[in-house]
């Protein structure tokens, strides 16, 4: 940040003087690199007097500008969403933390964001629940268990998972997913309807554009984030650990039990937390799939309704009135903040780790 | 295989007994466990990828539907193309793009050659962690909000540009800040010692040698944000016909089709849907191609 960074080199920033200022007093063969002599020292007994040329002043200029630029932008989207907000919140009717109707005519405002949270919520835990398990698996063939030459193209087929585009999913999901899955909901509805989670809901679950559906395709979404940070984190496991378990007559797993997951754990929930954070605000994937409906959310996997990402990409075309729009970027607010909220945790997780730098 | 001689018979027991079953068994279930999550990672992937090309690739070879748009066309006739939805899908991403990769590039030089562990520094590389997990429809109503509220422009192309360079620049900054870190020191210390400027030394030694993968980095990126559906649901509307002006009036692009035409329920809409699929993933797989190509072209000769 200081003025000596202007010269200082990576690696060796104590050094930095060093080499410039030696040849400070000798002022000729400094001459003809610099394009104007306006570093020219007058005061060339301080050995750690610093030639600024033009150039570096305006390109450090430049990426420290465009540092700043990205910090901004952070704090503005927070800004403007919520000053988009505050009058529609204003004219609310209903609470808006606590409704669970949500109705944004603009003549009359009564929108409450707490059903279309609990169905982001709910939905993108359950995908997580069936996500973490699988990608650790992932992660630990990848890592452990793979042929050296095969390991990476199986990570690149993995990855590929991840370029699908999400529209691409959601259409899988609705026309080709959702019926073949009507078979385990039925079982699941008839035989353990008793519980809450998997009575019938408010979506047919033959069609299945459930939040059953729709989490499953979010859990195949999450697979590859999760995957990528996790597997770095298990390449990184020391390996006089693993050689030690393994001198000490452990079998594989037990290698893997003793020293990669206690070595990886942190890693793993923190990339779990960052695909959490996608699933939350994953939208089109889910607005295809699940069915909107006009009941409460019942806590049961076959329900339909509206995740808040869907909720407004649901009613994007009609952003006509600011009122109206307003109440949904209220709902985008919700979402920023909760996304924000559970990214940063995920980065505090792993920022606590020395050893996976 | 005769009986053992006196010769591989051991004087002493072995020092390490058998493995017992039930370690033994654990050790069995966990590989097959492990193997098997990675099967079911994979079934979805070559599901999908099934799908689309059995349900879309007929449409796709056809002239038209590279050269045409579905100007004039009913929901009940077949024919036309997806030329239009083509060219926004390509526009947006282009001029994304163009935005965001400088400013990605800069602040990535930032983090790697200026910032260090200073607090902007640190702070940077946290607002870039967040932005990353920024959800698209966020983005896409903070454009809203900014430029169809607050500055009263109408929605078009360029808006959706712009919300797709919030989604593509910590993508950028990401992979050139880890490019730049694994270039050797030496190459910086030979520049510095011959007396080049550290902004010189940034342009002509450091980005060149990393140059090659950060190329393949931002065509992952925009064959990325090309495949993004909420910022187009929001900041533009959905036409038939070709456009080429992004700030003016609505323009297609291949997810704003697909959404569009997945209303149309019959033979007609789902030609539509599911031939704009096979496209969008062909110009997503030829993007990626593309970035390697590129790289391997222009990458630096180690030996």
């Amino acid at each position: 940040m200081s003025d000596s960074d202007t010269v200082g080199r990576p690696g060796a920033p104590g050094l930095a003087g060093g080499p410039r200022g030696g040849a400070a007093p000798d002022t000729a063969p400094e001459a003809p690199i610099t394009p104007t002599p306006q570093g020219s020292d007058g005061d060339p007994a301080k050995p750690t007097k610093v030639i600024t040329r033009p150039g570096d002043k305006i390109f450090k200029t430049l990426t420290v500008g465009s540092g700043v630029f990205v910090v901004v932008m952070i704090a503005l989207i927070g800004i403007f969403l919520l000053i988009q907000a505050i009058p529609s919140l204003a004219d609310n009717n209903a609470n808006f933390l606590f409704s669970r109707d949500w109705n944004a005519d603009p003549a009359n405002l009564a929108f409450g964001v707490l059903d279309l949270l609990l169905v982001t919520i709910f939905s993108s835990v359950f995908a997580l629940i069936i996500a973490m398990p699988v990608s650790l698996g992932i992660a630990l063939f990848l890592t452990q268990y793979a042929p050296r030459r095969l390991a990476r193209p199986f990570a690149y087929l993995v990855d590929l998972l991840a370029a699908v585009p999400s529209i691409i999913y959601g259409l899988w999901g609705a026309y080709v997913l959702a019926p073949a899955l009507s078979p385990i909901s039925k079982w699941l509805n008839e035989y353990l309807g008793f519980i809450p989670l998997f009575a019938s809901g408010s979506s047919n679950l033959v069609i299945g554009q459930t939040i059953f559906t729709a989490g499953i395709v979010l859990a195949v979404m999450l697979l590859p984030i999760i995957t990528a940070i996790t597997r770095e984190v298990f390449d990184r496991t020391p390996p006089m650990q693993v050689e030690g378990a393994l001198a000490l007559g452990a079998t594989k797993w037990e290698v893997i039990r003793t020293t990669v997951l206690p070595f990886g754990r942190a890693g793993y929930i923190s990339a779990s937390m960052l695909g959490l954070g996608r699933a939350l605000g994953e939208t089109i994937a889910v607005l295809i799939i699940l069915s909107s409906t006009t009941k409460h959310f019942s806590f049961s996997l076959f329900d339909g309704g509206d995740t808040i990402a869907s909720k407004i990409a649901r009613a994007a075309q009609e952003f006509n009135d600011p009122r109206g729009a307003g109440a949904y970027i209220a709902a985008g607010l919700v979402l920023f903040v909760l996304t924000f909220v559970v990214n940063a945790f995920a980065r505090s997780i792993i920022s606590g780790h020395k050893e996976y730098e | 295989m005769s009986t053992a001689t006196d010769l591989d018979r051991p004087a002493t027991p072995p020092a390490f007994q058998e493995i017992n079953a039930s370690r033994r068994f654990k050790n069995r279930l966990a590989t097959v466990l492990v193997a098997g999550a990675f099967v079911f990672a994979l079934a979805p992937l070559v599901w999908l990828l099934i799908t689309v090309l059995a349900k879309g690739l007929r449409y796709v070879f056809n002239a038209d539907w590279w050269q045409k748009s579905l100007a004039g066309l009913t929901s009940r006739q077949f024919g036309g193309g997806v030329y239009h939805a083509i060219i926004g899908t390509l526009l947006q991403g282009l001029i994304c793009a163009v935005i965001a990769v400088p400013i990605a590039i800069l602040v990535a030089v930032y983090l790697v050659e200026y910032g260090k562990r200073s607090r902007l520094a640190r702070a940077v590389t946290f607002t870039v962690d967040i932005l990353s997990g920024v959800p698209s429809i966020v983005a896409a109503l903070f454009i809203y909000a900014l430029w169809v509220t607050t500055l009263g422009l109408p929605r078009s192309a360029f808006a959706v540009s712009l919300a797709l360079v919030l989604l593509m620049i910590p993508v950028v900054v990401r992979t050139t800040e880890e490019l730049l870190k694994i270039v050797p020191d030496e190459l910086r210390e030979a520049a510095y010692a011959l007396g080049v400027p550290k902004w010189k030394t940034i342009v002509k030694i450091v980005i060149p040698t990393a140059m090659s993968g950060i190329i393949t980095g931002i065509s992952l990126a925009v064959a990325r944000v090309m495949g993004e559906t909420a910022p187009v649901l929001v900041l533009v509307g959905y036409t038939a016909y070709i456009n080429y002006d992004p700030f003016d009036g609505n323009m297609a692009s291949l997810p704003l089709l697909m959404t569009a035409e997945r209303l149309t329920t019959n033979a007609v809409g789902e030609a539509r849907v599911w031939g704009a699929a096979v496209t969008l993933i062909l110009i997503i797989t030829v993007f990626n191609l593309l970035g390697s190509l590129i790289s391997r072209l222009t990458s630096l000769k180690t030996k």
